[in-house]
């Protein structure tokens, strides 16, 4: 095939959406953000609504988001997006809106924000990216930090009797009737990738409709904050963070999905599972 | 345009007045002496009268985002809430003025330190004209003496926060809120179309981009020198603000050798005090601030160069005394006379005040 036949327009297999700036991104290697980013501005453009969405950045790693979509953005204090996406929404009802978030800025300072929009069952999509970790302020313990994980905060590992348990804050909202659809994802491989990319894309769909809020977190990694090459940090989220965090649906519809209720229904047993980064 | 006088609290005005004028969304949470003005919202259902947006959140921390948010895309939002909860929006009022947005905040002062009282207070005047939240910014502060200024501050308090881009707080306290008077109304004025925002706000992130560059509002700038100059042009509007927009009310001061300088429902007390005195011969005026910041300077500095002694009221330790004295450059003396913690001082303690600053 010569150059020419290979920029023909029926000939293309692969560009980048427009919906992402040309600015380089901050995020480390090996991290998440840049894939769930990138997913997020390819469903805005599929979804023809690149004119018609707001987007509200957190305080964090993703602070900057705003600096790689092309759409209109407002930067939230730290963990008030909820709070923020849902007076755009109130105010602005006709306009696509959506809140990105990492676990220290939802899960801990935010706790009560992200409860009550869940709760109000405001009628907007809300991106939860659970690494476990503070990755910006240098790697501190977050709710979803793991027991037995170590991090700066934690450097003996994290001690739930002294530090508190990991919080799967997830299945919280799924049980709260505001939320319509509660989802976990990852984006760590292809095929993970591209389920991804389906979840989110219905978590926009379901704005038309008016039912609540659609919730997808992402599991990712923090390789940088777990002091693990790209590889290696995803290899170990597999083989630890997803026993904790498992992966799938948790609400869809409106309705828990199948085995949900069954799985929260164990959360009263003690957990067996204890996690080192440094002994890996 | 029609007028209706109606007899309503000071915080129902508020609430009265932010329907009328074309509000687009109120957020607020319960604290006394200031809940009239979500209970009010919730009464009249503006949403189906003018469109506007009425939401209990679930704190004052939320409510204040939701503001900074609404602003964010061009809406006239407001939230209000009484000195706890008032501190508690500090860092959102930061954030308003760092990303120069326009928004109206309404403290319905109550005694402090801590929970303090649920009793009417002025102490929250170094919070408010001085900062309270962090870096350089300055919140323009409106300080109403009346139920009818409750009313007719919203209105300009949104106008002068478009002016500007920047919050504007009206201090009231537990008086001028809980207390009933008549009120001139007017009819309900349109908001504004999201097409009129379009044309008039550029800097909003409204989601409607229509072939322009999309929109950000942020307060982060991670270089210095930016950062300095985004200090410099909001200190340049500061300037323009003290130059434009300091409002006052001289009352009796051309004949006075004395005058009362205080705001909001202290003023309300001095004016009667005022009387007493003249009564028996005593030439006392008033200097009535009511911009708190910008202060009056040159207009206190004017009237109060020109006596033998001032008298600054407050329902505090003494705070905006700080300012009277900067701007008559001490050069006058300036005694204090407060009452502080939720008491109310009466027209006869703040005469006897006079009296013996007099003699």
């Amino acid at each position: 095939m010569t150059r020419e036949d290979i920029i023909k327009p029926e000939n293309l297999v692969y560009r980048r959406t427009p919906v992402l700036t040309d600015n380089v991104m901050h995020y480390c290697p090996g991290c998440g953000h840049g894939v769930v980013h990138r997913i997020i501005a390819e469903v805005i453009e599929e979804m023809g609504i690149q004119d018609n969405v707001v987007g509200i950045s957190p305080v964090g790693c993703s602070v900057l988001a705003y600096n790689y979509f092309d759409v209109d953005f407002v930067e939230a204090a730290h963990g008030r997006a909820p709070a923020c996406a849902s007076a755009i929404k109130r105010l602005r009802p006709d306009t696509y809106v959506f809140s990105y978030q990492g676990d220290g800025d939802l899960a801990s300072i935010g706790c009560a924000e992200v409860m009550h929009a869940c709760n109000r069952g405001e009628n907007i999509t809300m991106i939860f990216i659970n690494n476990g970790i503070y990755g910006m302020t240098g790697g501190q313990m977050a709710p979803t930090t793991l027991e037995g994980m170590e991090t700066v905060t934690c450097p003996y590992g994290r001690d739930p009797e002294l530090m508190g348990h990991t919080m799967r804050l997830t299945e919280v909202l799924a049980q709260l009737p505001g939320t319509y659809y509660v989802t976990r994802q990852a984006v760590y491989t292809p095929v993970l990738a591209r389920k991804c990319k389906k979840a989110i894309r219905q978590a926009f769909e379901n704005q038309k409709l008016h039912k609540g809020v659609s919730f997808v977190e992402i599991t990712s990694n923090c390789n940088s904050g777990w002091k693990m090459t790209p590889v290696q940090a995803n290899k170990w989220m597999e083989e630890n963070t997803l026993k904790y965090f498992p992966l799938g649906d948790m609400k869809v519809d409106g309705k828990f999905a199948p085995n949900f209720m069954e799985r929260v229904s164990t959360f009263d047993q003690p957990n067996e599972t204890r996690f080192s980064l440094r002994s890996k | 345009m029609a007028k209706e006088l109606k007899l309503m609290k000071g915080n129902q005005a508020i609430a009265e007045a932010a329907i009328r004028c074309g509000c687009d969304g109120y957020f607020g949470y319960p604290i006394t002496p200031q809940s009239e003005v979500l209970e009010h919202l919730m009464a009249e259902r503006p949403y189906l009268k003018t469109g506007m947006v009425v939401l209990q959140a679930e704190s004052e921390l939320a409510s204040i985002n939701m503001v900074y948010a609404g602003a964010s895309t061009g809406k006239r939002v407001m939230t209000s809430s009484s000195s706890p909860g008032f501190s508690l929006m500090q860092e959102g009022l930061s954030y308003i003025a760092g990303a120069e947005l326009p928004a109206l905040c309404v403290n319905v002062v109550r005694g402090g330190p801590g929970l303090g009282t649920i009793q009417p207070s002025q102490s929250d005047y170094f919070q408010t004209t001085k900062g309270g939240g962090h870096g350089d910014y300055r919140l323009i502060t409106l300080a109403p003496s009346s139920v009818q200024e409750m009313y007719d501050f919203v209105e300009l308090g949104f106008d002068l926060a478009f002016k500007y881009r920047n919050p504007v707080a009206i201090l009231s306290d537990g008086v001028i809120g809980q207390v009933m008077e008549k009120v001139m109304i007017d009819d309900y004025k349109p908001r504004w179309t999201n097409e009129y925002i379009e044309e008039h706000c550029p800097w909003a992130a409204t989601g409607h981009r229509a072939g322009k560059k999309s929109t950000i509002v942020t307060s982060l700038e991670l270089d210095s020198l930016k950062q300095e100059g985004v200090n410099k042009r909001i200190q340049e509007k500061y300037r323009k603000c003290e130059e434009e927009d300091a409002r006052y009310e001289a009352i009796q001061c051309d004949d006075a050798e004395f005058i009362f300088v205080a705001y909001g429902s202290a003023a309300r007390i001095c004016m009667k005090a005022v009387e007493l005195a003249r009564a028996e011969g005593i030439k006392v005026g008033l200097v009535r601030p009511i911009t708190l910041w910008p202060f009056p300077k040159k207009a206190v500095a004017e009237i109060g160069g020109r006596m033998k002694k001032i008298l600054c009221v407050e329902m505090s330790a003494g705070q905006m005394i700080e300012d009277v004295k900067l701007a008559v450059e001490c050069k006058v003396p300036v005694t204090h006379y407060g009452r502080f913690g939720g008491v109310i001082p009466t027209p006869v303690e703040i005469f006897d005040a006079l009296k013996n600053m007099i003699k």
